[in-house]
């Protein structure tokens, strides 16, 4: 499983970055950063999935 | 010449009681808002009857009518469903965001500035006054303002507590605690004193909650009290967000007096009463849901989700578009300079867009709430409201082991009309508490 994040959908929320710290960094601008680009770790995989249920733009999807 | 910006008073743009004017002053003669027969037709937000009932308003719009419409206002659309309300505040070419708080003035700004940037402005100029403050809002500079605030939290329960013990238990939930966090916090941001916070309220009241409908005089105005304040900091900048933004610039050159004046009146306005709604609606959940009080005080865990839900179910904010180009909008046709109302609380109560939408769901884990509005304009003080939140909630569930409404009924509490929406007065009853300890040796400051 991979992530892949849309910068031009993402607003800031920061929802995903307090749901999975493991996966998404956030710049000073308080937009996201997503910190493993390759195969999502398998204990993270929830976590993942998680943040992608949570983002109110649809800026993140899960590629399997 | 000086670079500094100058206040708004000596911009030769001070408000006036015009349609020209900003929502600091009021009309000269008030416009009528008598009681509501039909909601599909004849919406008002600004009277009592709307806000005690809200959500029901809301529930019965999104079956019946999907887009209301008002004659108030100078014509104003109420689109409750959440589709609608994220396609209206995704397009910003169709809706302008030159006017966000419907009023009785005819006031709406001009774009691509408006009043208050970045709040009223439209691309491309949104962008640009709406990096300034990204930094400052930003996840990781928040969190640094987290022990202070906790601190803040702690102290009015104390206080609180000393209340009510003199009072056989009952305190005021809303006015002795959750109204002084948000103060308290953007004043220490803004570098005002914590004092002045009945002077924020009154602004808050008559900009937000009965916009253009109470008296002022022009000495009592939001632009009189900043003028001052921003006149000291230009000459002597502290390490403050007023500061700031009166020596920020825009590729070198400095703000316009005007800009630096309303991005300042926008901090001070948004931050405040918003929170305070969200974190007295929230205890006012608690004081109702005692299973969901004991499970935040046992499970620690829930609070990443407890803090979202209450968000998306209580959500406070309603925003406002004004039309730019004829549009329509499922039956809705509309026109040019129309009143649009963003109603985000009822957007995420629809049943359409969330599971078991009309109910609390304290660990809900698929929550796009859109509490913080949705498109470019996402409230850029999310990160410290939801910081404010959660540790107004931690702390009085810590020190509050038990507490219920002081009137039984609940619609004995006063929820504020107009675009914010939350208990303003919320009497409990402490049926258990442990007054916290101090975290640090008070330090007189």
């Amino acid at each position: 499983m991979r992530i892949e994040y849309d910068r031009d959908a993402c607003q800031g929320h920061n929802r995903c970055y307090l749901l999975a710290p493991e996966v998404f960094d956030v710049d000073d601008e308080g937009y996201a950063v997503l910190r493993i680009t390759g195969e999502i770790p398998s204990e993270l995989e929830e976590k993942a999935k998680l943040a992608v249920d949570n983002c109110p733009e649809y800026a993140i999807t899960v590629v399997q | 010449m000086s670079n500094a910006p100058q206040p708004p008073g000596t911009s030769g743009s001070a408000a006036t009681p015009d349609g020209d004017s900003d929502l600091d002053l009021t009309l000269l003669e008030p416009v009528e808002h008598p009681p509501v027969e039909d909601w599909t037709t004849d919406l008002d937000h600004t009277i009592s009857d709307y806000a005690q009932n809200a959500p029901e308003i809301w529930a019965e719009l999104r079956d019946e009518c999907p887009v209301a419409h008002t004659d108030r206002f100078g014509g104003c659309w109420f689109p409750a469903r959440h589709e609608d309300v994220s396609s209206i505040a995704h397009d910003t070419e169709n809706f302008s965001s030159r006017g966000i708080i419907v009023n009785d003035m005819g006031f709406r700004g001009e774009s691509p500035v408006g009043f208050a940037p970045p709040i009223t402005s439209d691309p491309p100029f949104h962008q640009i006054a709406r990096k300034l403050l990204l930094g400052p809002f930003s996840p990781k500079a928040v969190a640094a303002l987290e022990p202070a605030t906790r601190e803040t939290c702690r102290s009015l329960i104390r206080e609180m507590l000393a209340e009510a013990a003199d009072n056989d238990g009952v305190v005021d939930a809303a006015t002795a605690y959750s109204q002084h966090i948000p103060v308290r916090v953007i004043a220490r941001m803004l570098g005002l004193p914590e004092t002045d916070g009945e002077k924020f309220r009154a602004f808050i009241h008559r900009i937000l909650e009965k916009p253009g409908q109470v008296a002022v005089t022009p000495g009592e105005t939001m632009a009189a009290y900043l003028e001052g304040v921003i006149l000291e900091r230009v000459d002597e900048p502290r390490d403050d967000l007023i500061s700031y933004l009166a020596h920020a610039d825009i590729d070198g050159m400095p703000l316009t007096p005007d800009h630096v004046f309303g991005s300042i009146a926008l901090l001070l306005i948004a931050g405040i009463d918003t929170t305070w709604s969200a974190i007295g609606a929230s205890l006012w959940h608690l004081a109702q849901n005692p299973r969901h009080h004991e499970q935040l005080r046992t499970q620690p865990e829930l609070w990443p989700f407890a803090v979202e839900e209450f968000l998306r179910f209580y959500a406070p904010v309603t925003m406002a578009r004004v039309v730019q180009e004829p549009v329509q909008v499922g039956q809705a046709e509309m026109s040019p300079g129309d009143w649009v109302l963003l109603p985000f609380p009822s957007a995420n109560r629809d049943p359409e867009a969330f599971e078991d939408a009309e109910t609390f769901v304290i660990d809900r884990q698929k929550n796009r709430h859109a509490a913080f509005g949705l498109g470019i304009h996402r409230c850029v003080g999310s990160n410290l409201a939801r910081m404010e939140l959660r540790v107004a909630l931690q702390e009085w569930v810590a020190a509050i082991e038990a507490f219920e409404l002081a009137d039984e009924d609940p619609e004995a509490v006063r929820w504020a009309t107009g675009q914010v929406r939350g208990p303003r007065e919320l009497p409990v009853r402490i049926l258990g508490a442990t007054p916290p300890q101090p975290t640090t040796q008070p330090t007189g400051a």
